[in-house]
């Protein structure tokens, strides 16, 4: 187990290195006028000046140059202070939002958390039971109707069924609301006598004993959920009833049943602990990609996450802010991989031995 | 001709084949035809050729469908005004009007074009969008497709077949460009490369292309893997043939078929991964003839949906079931590429 995740551990460096020489990679498509942001908040308006800033910073510089002075910034030659920097948390500027990176993220990451942490419930155990029933009525109705609504739900463009649900449960019957707290909440919340504990609305409104805000954060994110679970509802029961399939044709639970076990111990005691390796896997990267940014649920329902950040500021071409929001989630991505494959060798011990 | 041994031979009978091998199963190879008819055989899989069918002779006869605006570049929706609002389904068509099709009069009995799906905001015909977007679906998913296809065979193919640490470097860069979401990394591209290419199809294509063909390269790669060790292939190597060739005459078409397919069916994904690109705003024109782009009209609309359902109605519709074609077919595909079921009709 330790020499497993130490050979795991001893490839995140290498995975860094990598996903930030491609994102690096796309920055230098750039023009050399354009990647001054990542040194200065304002967009050199003097033509003049420009080429003092780029020899300045060094924006025509070779790659590897570029590269390093990316990861570890660079001194001001004036004020001898140090300007970008990865390394030290420091992303550039956004031209559209005209407020640092980082800060953009800051804001955004704890709304794209809170619908995530909400999410996991209904998108992983809702669609493993239906995989279960699936493959234990193989063959019946309930198999049939899975199968064609998981063909379905894979068919259907996740920003199709957002719209829907919006003409549905918000133009029709005015039940939700895109977005992520109705006006009066939100001048509530940024007001001094509500306490940011965790800067998570829901578990914050909580907190401050206001329940009102959290059911009303809660009523947001209700549709945003329920796409997200839609879309994902197909691939966990696909995966599921496959492998619950393959385990039920399994040896020890025929000797399970001969013993005369009840249908239900052997299903839900013998059979469906080992059908889950593989799910386990799925679960995972489910909750990395929605930790991640769910770019379009986020942005058909108007939700002020890190996705919805992410395509805005793609839109305006602020590309600067759209390498560090992928940046950002680049970070998030590997470090969650290096838990979910460390959870997995926890869970099935061939991984570990392989 | 071969006869069966007499006897209780219900066993043997499955063994001993009498059926007659058609022309078609001598050109694919016993393996790729059953792959093949087995795509054929159940009621999804005709569903979604049909469904597949029914789009392909939608985009041949788009001119006949509803002709192009003389002068005007015919993938361009033509605008009835300038009011935002959207119109309702059969509302008169006023300015810049299509020429009339022989079918319109007997089909809808009316002498001059109306919205036959309303229109969006700005005035831009669903109708138009949707029968010469489909033409943009089949163009940007079978470019994007066959362009990764390329690229990801001759990648993995290289890897497999030199293997080593070469193998080991290359199959690394392929995790790494496994790690950024797909979506959210094509938008990245594609954001980056408008600003250099121009509003076209071609930055969202490209960036598709630049993070789509790592799995096709993970795929053909195990299937070279496998058959890089037959013997043919040693004799080829003892004779001295050079290792351009072997790989490219002699692996290559013994390992191809099930990523070829596999492609084939992934048509599906790439245009709707194309259209939610286009739905965000990246890529086209606004106006361009491409569904997202149909769509994307609506997000302005969300507080009066109920009125302008078919802003998101016909459109939203048209991508499912294309969609929904392709994924019928690969659902079937899965099937018969799955080696348990292999022996089971």
């Amino acid at each position: 187990m330790t020499t497993f995740i130490i050979r795991r551990l001893l490839l995140v460096p290498v995975l860094l290195f990598g996903v930030t020489v491609v994102i690096f990679g796309m920055m230098m498509l750039l023009s050399p006028t354009e990647r001054s942001a990542l040194y200065i908040r304002d967009f050199p308006k003097n033509e003049a000046a420009l080429p003092g800033i780029i020899k300045q910073y060094g924006l025509d510089d070779p790659f590897y140059l570029q590269y390093w002075h990316w990861m570890v910034g660079r001194a001001d030659p004036v004020s001898g202070e140090r300007k970008g920097g990865i390394l030290f948390g420091d992303f550039g500027f956004s031209r559209t939002a005209s407020e640092p990176v980082v800060t953009l993220i800051k804001d955004r990451f704890p709304n794209t958390l809170d619908l995530t942490i909400w999410a996991v419930a209904p998108v992983i155990l809702v669609g493993i039971w239906l995989g279960v029933q699936a493959a234990v009525h193989h063959n019946g109705i309930i198999d049939q109707a899975a199968r064609i609504f998981s063909i379905v739900g894979t068919s259907f463009p996740t920003f199709v069924f957002g719209l829907l649900m919006l003409m549905l449960f918000y133009a029709t019957l005015h039940w939700f609301q895109p977005g992520r707290l109705s006006d009066v909440n939100l001048r509530i919340i940024s007001q001094p006598g509500f306490n940011h504990y965790t800067s998570l609305i829901t578990f914050d409104a909580l907190l401050n004993g206001r329940f009102d805000i959290f059911l009303d954060a809660i009523r947001h994110m209700v549709l945003p959920i329920l796409t997200l679970s839609y879309i994902s509802w197909a691939t966990f029961l696909r995966v599921t009833r496959s492998s619950m399939l393959e385990t039920l044709r399994m040896e020890y639970v025929t000797t399970a049943r001969a013993k005369g076990l009840k249908e239900s111990d052997v299903i839900y005691k013998h059979a469906q602990p080992n059908a889950m390796i593989p799910v386990v896997t799925l679960a995972g990267f489910q909750v990395i990609s929605l930790l991640g940014g769910v770019v379009i649920t986020e942005t058909v329902f108007n939700y002020p996450g890190i996705g919805s950040a992410a395509a805005r500021a793609a839109v305006s071409l602020d590309v600067v802010a759209v390498l560090g929001f992928a940046l950002f989630d680049g970070l998030i991505l590997i470090v969650a991989n290096l838990i979910v494959d460390i959870l997995y060798a926890v869970v099935d011990p061939r991984v570990r031995l392989s | 001709m071969t006869t069966a041994p007499s006897g209780d031979n219900s066993l043997l009978k499955d063994t001993i084949s009498m059926r007659k091998i058609g022309w078609l199963e001598r050109f694919l190879g016993p393996e790729n035809y059953r792959i093949t008819v087995g795509l054929l055989k159940t009621p999804a899989s005709i569903l979604g050729l049909v469904l597949i069918i029914f789009f392909v002779l939608i985009a041949i006869f788009a001119p006949l469908i509803i002709p192009p605006v003389d002068g005007a570049d015919p993938y361009t929706i033509p605008r009835d005004g300038f009011i935002s609002d959207p119109q309702p389904v059969g509302s008169a068509w006023k300015k810049n009007v299509p020429p009339v099709p022989f079918w319109y009069k007997a089909v809808t009995g009316k002498d001059a074009w109306v919205h036959v799906m309303g229109t969006s905001e700005g005035q831009y015909d669903i109708f138009y969008g949707v029968v010469w977007g489909t033409r943009t679906a089949f163009y940007t998913g079978l470019m994007v497709t066959i362009a990764t296809l390329l690229m990801g065979v001759i990648y993995g193919a290289v890897s497999a077949y030199y293997g080593g640490w070469l193998d080991n470097v290359m199959m690394r860069i392929v995790d790494i460009l496994l790690i950024l979401p797909g979506i959210l990394a094509a938008l990245i591209l594609a954001a980056v490369l408008t600003p250099k290419i121009g509003k076209s199809l071609i930055p969202t294509m490209t960036a598709l292309i630049a993070f789509g063909w790592m799995s096709y390269s993970r795929i053909i790669r195990g299937d070279i893997l496998s058959v890089k060790e037959r013997d043919y292939i040693m004799a080829a190597r003892v004779i001295g043939v050079k290792d351009s060739r072997i790989l490219f005459r002699h692996i290559l078409p013994n390992a191809i078929f099930p990523t070829l397919v596999l492609a084939s069916l992934a048509i599906g994904d790439v245009v709707l991964s194309f259209a939610a690109l286009s739905f965000l705003g990246i890529g086209t024109q606004v106006g361009y003839a491409d569904w997202g782009q149909v769509l994307s009209f609506a997000r302005n609309w969300i507080t009066s949906l109920n009125t302008y359902w078919y802003i998101v109605v016909f459109p939203g519709i048209t991508l499912i079931l294309f969609v929904m074609g392709w994924n019928l077919l690969g659902d079937a595909l899965r099937d018969v590429l799955d080696p348990r079921m292999r022996g089971r009709s």
